[in-house]
């Protein structure tokens, strides 16, 4: 097995030219320095994540009654729009019930929406009720719709299986990887390497474990593959902070493995099939209630994987905009402090290897930039893929580095160290202002959608700045963009299906333009527009071989390879244009 | 007493006492406190004791100040009524005092670059969108205040001294910045009209200062009626097609702060815009034109940016750029014209 062979330097050598080149080295002579974070809450009965578990019956129901509130104050009390409401949530529900079962739902569904139905035909046929009553009517049924959402939302978080899966991950992984690494029997017991070589956590950790002491973070990370939402998990336990919320797709519920992960790292469930007001009224009064209850939180705001591989550029601002809501609700309750103060942290998660990336790329093509509906099908579909995939990961290398940003308060400025926000010159600002008119603090639901469109433009921003290029980012975006040069005239379906085996690039003409394109990388680096890999410093030749064996290294057909000749070419273009992405908008694409 | 002072309504600040900024504080003055900022002391000092200046009245309860700390304190609400030359500085001048609850309204009509330092138009090559700032991308980038609006619309200052009936429009992405314009602004004889697309409005006022240069040209071609027509249409779909590059929507331009500004201006033989083309129709240079105005032409600066902006882009505006080759590149008016004439303009209408 060739992932043993690494020790040796003649045997790592010689299969370097053949097979994936393992990183091991090349992460040990990054100076990346391995800290041991203490916790910041010794005690976990402290944590606001338990302490939300403790509670969950009566926050359930608030968040219900807040629901119900909020529809109610959208269909402005009117019982006819109310009723058109209803029956629509109902029957968008009957034809998911039908048509798109998962495994995850609840056997009693149809009979509550078959209630729901009877109630509603009662309410509509029942002559005796007068304009009030029959509202009231109305706003019963409503409220036993936003208590199932708000329960089914709920996560279900128990702070033993927490302990557990972290010892678990952390555990399990070293010694497999100390397995794979270090050759013979006794390896299984060694610590010479541990998760954290593999993983590299870089940025303001320090930064956003202080402020998770002082105030409430919203984590807001890029989303590239399903693993994103473990690796998160396990990052915030690395560094000492006590786990985060998060919505988690509910189709990951529907394999076991996830599910028992998702719960125990505290996921509270986002169904995406259901599209309904109520549905989306439940899911942000739940996401702002567990703000303002102090819980840190994390949202992808991506919404799903990037499909094109690309740094997401527009995002999803339904829960985003909860953030704000709930900051200027902490306002409003005279929380102006920096415990009622809301830290939103961007994270960029960078990999050599995406899983998914055939089945996202060949989605993202077919539906060519427009937002359908589309069945979820991915290659994460078992549990046992998934082991598969981790296994592999493990034993073979392609290394995963996640780069903490700075944070920001809710409308996107930076902070200091004690949590003042800080306007473009470093002057002390106070959040709270954003939120006043005529000198009090109001509630205007237009404003606070502009500033959601704000702190959404400022995240994409502050992703592009931290996103860590890597050696094979560099190599397929060099190569794709060579490809895409020499036919101007193709559109990118047609470049796509280019046949494979008449694309040759020459390896010189491959050097150099990697050459000027890392240049200009070093250049947007030194301006603090982008972050580099370590690995990048080392000399060309080493940078493209270290590219070349790493991207999509796991795929059957490999995004970049070398022929005979030592000349570059591709197995699969759209994998290739997949991995390309990475360096989508910084503009290196004029370079060529 | 501490509580009866915050209770009290707060004045409306008016930055800059030019024509434009004088008929606006007093159209302010007839409902609100009114406070104005003007650089001068002696300024300063006129309106507070005889309620003049420059030969204008200003509204008796007007006050006026210098320090621009003052004015933020005392205003939460601030109108820039400032030329676009001295846009920039007076915007730096506040930014240390405004604080996120502000809310500023800008009746300039101009564009600003951003350049890195040591760069102007003469030495970049190219002019990308993220080069050229409107004014309310000025603020946003100057200062801390995020909520921001513009006025536009046919608003010649010496009409609405004279109380003459017109309109114009608050353009802001926040309704409570549009709302708390026309409470303050709207009148018997002045409607205020709400617009979310404040891109769009502010380049609508940019880009008519264009078609104004040539308007006044073919006026001192001494060109009649139907030539003016031609200009004014043509000019529209130009703009439409530039605004749309830079930003704005087409909407905005068939608005009031579009072809309302538009055939305001055009028509207008008082512009210095106007007054310019005509100028330059009657045989004078730029520099000229330029050594006797006392104030800017706005336009000559916007065909210049404009000019270079859509060669880095690679679209067509043929009345830009054969102004631009008029005013710089020793073209003459004639020749410009006889290329319009010829120019390929097939289709009437092709943007909606």
């Amino acid at each position: 097995m060739y992932a043993l062979s690494n020790d040796l330097p003649l045997g790592r050598a010689f299969f370097l030219s053949l097979r994936p080149f393992h990183n091991q080295h090349a992460t040990l002579d990054e100076n990346y320095i391995k800290h041991r974070y203490d916790p910041i809450i010794p005690s976990k009965e402290e944590w606001p994540v338990v302490k939300l578990a403790r509670e969950r019956k009566e926050f359930v129901k608030k968040v219900a009654d807040l629901a119900e509130s909020r529809v109610l104050g959208l269909t402005g009390k009117n019982p006819d729009i109310l009723k058109e409401e209803l029956e629509t949530t109902l029957y968008r529900e009957k034809l998911r019930i039908k048509q798109n079962p998962w495994a995850v739902d609840p056997d009693d569904e149809s009979l509550f929406w078959n209630e729901v139905k009877t109630s509603l035909l009662q309410v509509n046929t029942d002559s005796s009720l007068d304009k009030a009553k029959r509202f009231q009517a109305y706003q019963e049924i409503l409220h036993s719709i936003t208590s199932r959402y708000a329960e089914e939302i709920a996560s279900n978080f128990k702070a033993s299986h927490y302990k557990f899966t972290r010892r678990v991950v952390t555990y399990g992984f070293s010694r497999l990887l100390n397995a794979a690494r270090v050759k013979g029997f006794k390896s299984i017991f060694s610590n010479q390497y541990t998760l954290q070589d593999k993983i590299q956590i870089t940025g303001q950790t320090d930064q956003i474990r202080d402020l998770a002491t002082k105030g409430t973070i919203v984590m807001v990370p890029t989303h590239f593959s399903n693993l994103d939402s473990i690796l998160i998990g396990w990052i915030i336990s690395v560094l000492g902070m006590p786990p985060f919320i998060y919505g988690a797709g509910l189709n990951l519920f529907n394999i076991s493995i996830f599910a028992y992960f998702m719960n125990a790292l505290g996921a509270y469930k986002v169904d995406r099939r259901k599209k309904n007001l109520m549905y989306l009224e439940t899911l942000k009064t739940y996401s702002k209630e567990a703000i303002q209850f102090g819980c840190h939180s994390l949202f992808f705001p991506g919404g799903t994987r990037s499909r094109s591989g690309m740094i997401e550029s527009k995002l999803k601002l339904g829960l985003l905009s909860t953030a704000i809501e709930a900051q200027r609700a902490n306002f409003q309750n005279g929380i102006s402090d920096i415990s009622g103060k809301i830290f939103i942290v961007p994270v960029t998660i960078n990999y050599h290897f995406v899983l998914e990336a055939p089945g996202l790329i060949q989605e993202h093509l077919s539906l060519t930039g427009q937002e359908r509906y589309y069945k979820e099908n991915d290659e994460f579909s078992t549990s046992y893929k998934i082991s598969k995939f981790l296994f592999k990961f493990f034993t073979k290398g392609s290394d995963i580095s996640v780069s903490i940003g700075k944070a920001m308060d809710v409308l996107g400025n930076y902070v200091d160290q004690n949590g003042n926000s800080l306007d473009k010159r470093g002057r002390k600002i106070d959040t709270r202002d954003y939120f006043i008119s005529d000198g009090k603090i109001t509630v205007d639901q237009q404003r606070e959608e502009e500033y959601t469109n704000m702190l959404g433009k400022r995240i994409v921003e502050e992703f592009h700045l931290i996103n860590r290029v890597f050696s094979s980012h560099l190599v397929s975006f060099v190569a794709f963009e060579i490809i895409r040069s020499k036919n101007v005239k193709l559109d990118i379906f047609d470049l796509i299906r280019l046949p494979e085996e008449d694309i040759v690039i020459p390896f010189e003409e491959f050097k150099s333009i990697c050459q000027m394109v890392l240049n200009r990388i070093f250049e947007l680096k030194a301006q603090g527009k982008i972050d580099a890999a370590p690995h990048l410093s080392r000399p060309m030749d080493e940078i493209i071989s270290h590219g070349i064996d790493n991207v999509g290294m796991y795929h059957a057909k490999r995004p970049l390879v070398r022929d005979k000749e030592g000349n570059i070419a591709t197995e699969d273009m759209s994998l290739l244009y997949f991995y390309h992405n990475r360096l989508h908008g910084y503009g290196l694409e004029k370079l060529f | 007493m501490a509580l009866r002072n915050s209770s009290k309504p707060k004045k409306i600040g008016v930055v800059g006492v030019g024509s434009f900024g004088t008929a606006i504080a007093n159209m302010l003055a007839e409902k609100s406190d009114v406070m104005v900022y003007a650089r001068k002391e002696e300024v300063v000092a006129e309106i507070n004791s005889v309620h003049m200046v420059a030969g204008r009245e200003l509204n008796p309860g007007i006050q006026a100040t210098s320090d621009p700390e003052k004015l933020c304190k005392i205003c939460d609400i601030l109108f820039f009524m400032v030329p676009s030359t001295g846009f920039l500085e007076a915007v730096r001048n506040f930014a240390p005092f405004l604080y996120p609850y502000h809310m500023i309204i800008h009746g300039t009509k101009g564009l600003a670059l951003n350049l890195a330092p040591g760069e102007n138009l003469d030495t970049v090559k190219k002019l990308k969108r993220s080069q050229i700032l409107t004014m309310s991308e000025v603020i946003l980038q100057e200062t801390v205040a995020i909520r921001v609006g513009c006025l536009a619309g046919p608003n010649i200052s010496k009409e609405l001294i004279l109380d003459q009936p017109a309109a114009t429009v608050v353009a802001s992405k926040y309704n409570e910045v549009i709302l708390e314009g026309q409470r303050l602004l709207r009148s018997e004889r002045f409607q205020v009209y709400g617009n979310s697309d404040i891109i769009g409005v502010e380049l609508s006022g940019v880009l008519k200062n264009i078609i104004a240069i040539a308007s006044g040209a073919l006026a001192g071609l001494g060109l009649g009626e139907n030539a003016k027509g031609l200009l004014i249409s043509r000019g529209m779909v130009e703009m439409v097609h530039l605004s749309k590059a830079l930003g704005g929507s087409v909407q905005s331009v068939m608005g009031l702060a579009g072809i309302g500004d538009l055939v305001t201006t055009c028509n207008s033989v008082d512009s210095r815009n106007f007054t310019v083309g005509f100028r330059l129709a009657k045989g004078e240079s730029l520099d000229q034109i330029l050594a006797t105005m006392d104030e800017v032409a706005e336009g000559v600066n916007t065909v210049r940016i404009i000019d270079s902006f859509i060669k880095t882009v690679g679209i067509r505006a043929p009345i830009t750029e054969n102004l631009h080759r008029v005013l710089f590149e020793d073209l003459s008016i004639e020749d410009a014209l006889q290329f319009l004439m010829k120019y390929p303009f097939s289709v009437d209408v092709d943007f909606v």
